[in-house]
């Protein structure tokens, strides 16, 4: 991330004429797409593989001897392999692919489920929990790294904490050596804030993780898709993201885990594939990552992932990460003239990403986006799946624009124009 | 489609100065509705005097569409009998989720055709309801109480 400012421009117009989606019109007007932290619009190379995979080597994975089934195998195993180098895992057995980061979270979360109820001494110790051990969390977290370690901490009597936020929309870490102690068995944080666009540093939480010898998990859904991730210098045990927000199809997600930690986790689902030996009375289980990929997986969303991946990284995650921090600035500037507008969460364009939301004095969210809408310009409004982080700031739900590769500053000001509008009905 | 059908002047108007709003006494039952995608909260108050809805009072926050339909169900509902004030949420309910094919009757629901616009937005029709939907439930609830004391 440090030498974003050495990467080579990007070319923002020939981007844009790889998505088909962007030459429409909404409402009479340009469509003005504002929302990938939502999900990403699909470049026609990844439109382009997920039907060239149907037309040409459709097959099941992993059990067929036949030509077609070794094309999908291969394909499908090929994707996992572009996935590990994309953040840098040691090994593409460290990939699990998953339905979305929900389920990557909710499959360690389930493990060590497993693990607490599991009286065999064969279990880890590291994913086992009970009263007195605790999870913690932050406070700007979405939904889904918060609720399958509310369920987790219920049903095994471990207790739940987490990171307070302040005023200005960052991590307060003042008691962090409270917060993780002996008695904490893993913490679970976001890299990128989907609702703040807080980019969160791990460095001193993760030290104090190994410290007292416990798990970190990452959740990097909003920030895979735009920067760098390297899972060796993150230094966490588990990262988990989804296809869809990086330009790949809906279905598809995934658990990085380092090797050991995957190889010592007890199965989530249970089903084909993921087997060794199964007799009617029990079953050993294959080593990672096919322990944790019961089913057929989404074969042609991981082929399509591993497009979107080629198409990131030809176009040069520095230059993204260094392009959307611009537009990040830009946005925030033009932002700052809208009269009643405040910015919930960083209001510089250092530490965070290029999702920026805000309150409009006196108008609901929900309106906003109605009247924003009928301009053509797209836009999440709502509490974003993260309601304590707005009740923490004090709204009920924010106006939330979230910018990627493909989006321009014309665009920014599509958005002020329009806001304007917002401002004219609700005057 | 024209964003003014949706954001209508009466609508307007029941947004900006809502009519009924605060919670008051006496009441029979309280409830709380909420819209869990956007965070919408409603809680409302009605009392029911010899068979009539003799008040309705609320306090939410949210939308224009949510805010302004409930004080338009305050309005409209409060002193008409309870069978008249559920047959009339009925009619409410058919319109805004009728995708504009039913043709409002103005006879019955007044200033609330104002909401027919909402019908052609299916992302705003919850809106629409959440103080109907509140006053629905809080009446059932009442009428049960009252069954339960005549017993």
């Amino acid at each position: 991330m440090t030498t974003a400012t050495t990467a080579p421009p990007l070319d923002v117009e020939r981007i844009r004429a790889d998505f088909p989606i962007l030459g429409r019109e909404v409402n009479g007007r340009r469509l003005v797409y504002l929302d990938s932290g939502n999900t990403s619009q699909k470049p026609r190379q990844v439109i382009d593989a997920v039907r060239e995979h149907f037309e040409r080597h459709n097959a099941n994975v992993a059990r067929s001897v036949h030509t077609l089934g070794t094309e999908a195998t291969a394909a499908y195993e090929g994707a996992r392999a572009k996935v590990a180098r994309f953040i840098n895992a040691p090994s593409a057995e460290e990939v699990v692919f998953t339905k979305n980061a929900s389920e990557a979270i909710n499959l360690v979360a389930y493990a060590m489920l497993a693990a607490s109820v599991d009286r065999g001494s064969a279990v880890d110790p590291r994913f086992r929990l009970g009263p007195g051990d605790e999870i913690v969390i932050t406070e700007m977290e979405h939904h889904s790294n918060i609720v399958p370690w509310q369920l987790l901490c219920e049903r095994t009597g471990a207790t739940l904490r987490w990171f307070g936020l302040t005023d200005e929309g960052r991590l307060d870490e003042s008691n962090l050596d409270d917060l993780v102690n002996p008695r904490t068995k893993l913490v679970s944080m976001v890299l990128v804030s989907n609702i703040l666009g807080t980019a969160n540093d791990v460095t001193r939480i993760a030290a104090r993780v190994r410290e007292v010898g416990a798990l970190l998990m990452i959740d990097g859904s909003q920030a895979v898709p735009h920067r760098p991730v390297d899972v060796q210098a993150l230094d966490a045990d588990f990262l988990a993201f989804t296809g869809h927000k990086m330009l790949g199809p809906t279905g598809i997600g995934v658990l990085w885990g380092r090797g050991d930690l995957l190889a010592a986790m007890p199965p989530f689902l249970g089903g084909g594939s993921m087997i060794e030996t199964v007799t009617m009375e029990r079953s050993t289980f294959a080593p990672p990552p096919a322990r944790f990929e019961a089913g057929t997986p989404p074969i042609a969303e991981a082929v399509g992932l591993g497009v979107a991946v080629d198409y990131l990284t030809a176009v040069g995650m520095e230059s993204i990460a260094a392009y959307e921090k611009e537009l990040a600035g830009y946005a925030l500037a033009r932002l700052h003239e809208v009269p009643g507008l405040r910015i919930i969460g960083p209001d510089t364009t250092e530490g965070r990403g290029a999702t920026i939301s805000f309150d409009l004095a006196g108008v609901h969210p929900h309106d906003v986006g109605q009247i924003l809408d009928a301009e053509g310009v797209q836009v999440r409004v709502g509490h974003h799946c993260a309601r304590p982080t707005c009740v923490r700031f004090g709204v009920p739900a924010t106006t939330r624009v979230s910018l990627y590769l493909y989006n321009t500053t014309e665009e920014i000001d599509a958005l002020v124009a329009a806001l304007e509008k917002v401002r004219g009905v609700f005057g | 489609m024209d964003i003014d059908q949706l954001y209508h002047d009466i609508i307007m108007d029941h947004y900006r100065q809502p009519r009924g709003r605060g919670l008051r006494e006496p009441y029979d039952v309280q409830v709380r509705h909420v819209n869990p995608t956007c965070g919408d909260e409603v809680d409302l108050r009605v009392r029911i005097v010899d068979g009539k809805v003799a008040d309705i009072s609320y306090e939410g926050m949210g939308c224009s569409i949510s805010q302004a339909s409930t004080s338009v169900a305050h309005e409209l509902l409060t002193g008409r009998t309870v069978t008249e004030a559920l047959s009339t949420v009925e009619r409410f309910h058919e319109m805004v989720g009728s995708r504009g094919q039913i043709e409002p009757d103005e006879s019955v629901l007044e200033d609330a055709v104002a909401f027919a616009g909402v019908a052609k937005y299916p992302a705003r029709v919850k809106c629409a309801l959440l103080g109907w939907m509140a006053f629905k439930d809080a009446v059932v609830q009442a009428q049960e109480l009252v069954g339960g004391k005549d017993e």
